[in-house]
């Protein structure tokens, strides 16, 4: 198919190569240069204003701390519900459709969402309230209680982020060959011994992609936050937002966003080289 | 429910009481986890469409009192709101257009042709997922106001293609390796050129995958703030809207506006429901 004419391949990825040169590949230069540069000379300047800014600190701290405790727990549901559906027969493609609704809501909208769940006279108040634990409206959601704010973004991004977890997750144990979990069986591996020796091995492909993509996602986290929290709660991206729009320092954004990709970059690299997937003990 | 079946398969090894009670842990757990996730829409809804009132009822019960259309009709009535609604269609329209055009014909290639600079392709489009490509709009604004893009739904539509093109390739490619290659072939013995062998014969089988890719595609850029905030000022999309109208909005506009991004999601998602998983087991690999 490819000897009479071998540039049809090419002919066919031309388009989305120009593409990408023209709108990843030269952004991704003009940021770094734009970061690392000071009136056209390179410099450190925008970096160090950056690293002295008063959010600089907090926004990595939450940033991070978001990340440790989010992904995980995500990651620990979307096993549950793939363990849980591989057990139903019939409602399997309802239930499954239930739980990937999160996939197709952004993250500005499951802020909304938990804002009017958690505002001062939310639904959360009210059950506390019904409940008699609290006698009048608290407030969860304001500088002053930092760690109820940071619950309050963390169970959002669960809430919207598990969803692709699970899919990733699900279309992974859908590859899995019955035949492996009846052999366990039959040599008298129990429920957690098969999914701890045989299961999660086979599914290391997919387990590893939902990493990545959920890491990354998360060090980008913005409009959850924003929406829950305001300026409250300093992060990362919230941080690049406001030096671009509000101060008009296009340099210092372009540090800000220099220093996420090194961060989701080594992130990737991290699972890349601690999950390494073995082609040939692949299903 | 299938709680009978099942469990009579398992009683014959396992005391019945056992293997029920099981089964009992299983379905609740699913419960809980479907509340999860649909109890919180519900309760935005309602704040939706509770009106100013509904905000300060306390406590509140949680049910659906009180409530109507005209508090979500006013919403979209305020100024910008529609404008915003139809520049979001129209940045994930552009999106759509060019993530296929562009990214279908690679998936092709990658799907049908061995060629050199093969692995250095895929390595390229596979290197787009470890960069947190809305970002990228932050230095695209200084040359958008040069090229005139900035401030335009085209101007969006196309660092929304940056996301979605390198999804669309990597999916497309899985779905044309699923038609089988004997067809192509058949079809040009028949006489067909191979432009006419691809959209008689590869085309029509592929395009419900094609479609369901457009639909991703269209959700991508439905759902993205970041970049669109920072490319546009008076053309926003609902979500830039949403985001700069944020702190001086009462909170039932909040809910509303959180409403209405949901809504058009919610509805593609179950459109394309049967292909999700094949999807995602295909672009994680």
């Amino acid at each position: 198919m490819t000897q009479n004419r071998p540039w049809i391949p090419y002919l066919l990825i031309l388009p989305s190569v120009a593409f990408l040169a023209l709108l990843f590949v030269v952004p991704l230069v003009q940021t770094i240069w734009l970061a690392l540069s000071d009136n056209g000379a390179p410099s450190l300047a925008n970096a160090e204003r950056m690293v002295t800014d008063i959010n600089f600190t907090r926004s990595v701290r939450n940033t991070f701390l978001l990340t440790i405790v989010v992904v995980p727990v995500q990651i620990a549901i979307a096993l549950a519900m793939g363990a849980m559906v591989s057990k139903v027969g019939r409602g399997r493609e309802t239930i499954l459709w239930i739980w990937t609704i999160p996939l197709g809501i952004s993250d500005l909208a499951a802020g909304l969402v938990w804002l009017s769940i958690l505002q001062n006279t939310g639904y959360f108040n009210s059950l506390l309230f019904s409940l008699g634990v609290i006698g009048r409206q608290a407030s969860w959601l304001s500088y002053q209680t930092p760690v109820a704010l940071f619950i309050a973004i963390a169970v959002a991004e669960i809430w919207r982020g598990t969803a692709i977890v699970m899919v990733i997750i699900v279309a992974g144990l859908n590859q899995v060959p019955k035949e492996f979990k009846e052999a366990a069986e039959i040599f008298g591996a129990g429920p957690w011994t098969r999914f701890w020796r045989i299961t999660l091995p086979l599914i290391r492909p997919a387990l590893q992609s939902a990493l990545i993509l959920r890491t990354v996602l998360a060090f980008e986290v913005f409009a959850v936050v924003y929406a829950l929290g305001g300026r409250n709660f300093p992060v990362l991206v919230g941080e690049a937002y406001n030096w671009q729009n509000q101060n008009q320092n296009y340099s210092v954004a372009a540090v800000y966003a220099v220093l996420i990709m090194i961060i989701s970059l080594a992130a990737t690299l991290i699972y890349l080289k601690a999950l390494k997937v073995d082609p040939e003990r692949l299903p | 429910m299938s709680t009978e079946t099942m469990s009579a398969t398992e009683t014959a090894s396992r005391p019945a009481s056992f293997a029920s009670s099981r089964r009992w842990l299983l379905w609740s757990g699913i419960a809980a986890l479907c509340a999860w996730v649909l109890v919180p829409i519900y309760l935005v809804a309602l704040g939706a469409l509770g009106g100013r009132q509904g905000v300060y009822i306390w406590p509140k019960t949680g049910l659906p009192t009180g409530i109507s259309l005209e508090p979500f009709i006013l919403f979209l009535k305020t100024e910008g709101v529609v404008q915003s609604f139809l520049n979001s269609l129209g940045a994930a329209g552009i999106t759509v257009a060019l993530s296929i055009l562009l990214g279908a014909p690679a998936g092709y290639a990658l799907a049908r042709y061995d060629f050199r600079g093969k692995d250095s392709y895929r390595l390229l489009v596979l290197l787009t997922r470890a960069f947190p490509l809305a970002i990228l709009a932050l230095p695209l604004t200084v040359s958008f106001i040069r090229l005139g893009l900035y401030d335009t739904i085209i101007g969006v539509g196309l660092i929304h293609t940056v996301l979605a093109l390198p999804f669309a390739a990597l999916v497309t490619q899985g779905i044309f390796l699923g038609v089988p290659k004997e067809l192509e072939e058949a079809a040009w013995v028949f006489g067909c050129t191979r432009v006419q062998a691809f959209f008689k014969v590869v085309a029509p089988l592929a395009l419900p995958g094609i479609v369901a890719t457009a639909v991703f595609a269209f959700v991508i850029s439905w759902n993205e703030v970041f970049a669109a905030s920072v490319l546009t000022v008076r053309n926003r999309t609902l979500t830039a809207y949403l985001l700069t109208v944020l702190s001086e909005s009462p909170m039932h506009y909040r809910f509303a506006g959180g409403l209405m991004l949901i809504l058009p999601s919610v509805v593609f998602i179950f459109a394309v429901r049967r292909y999700l998983f094949a999807i995602w087991g295909i672009s994680s690999k």
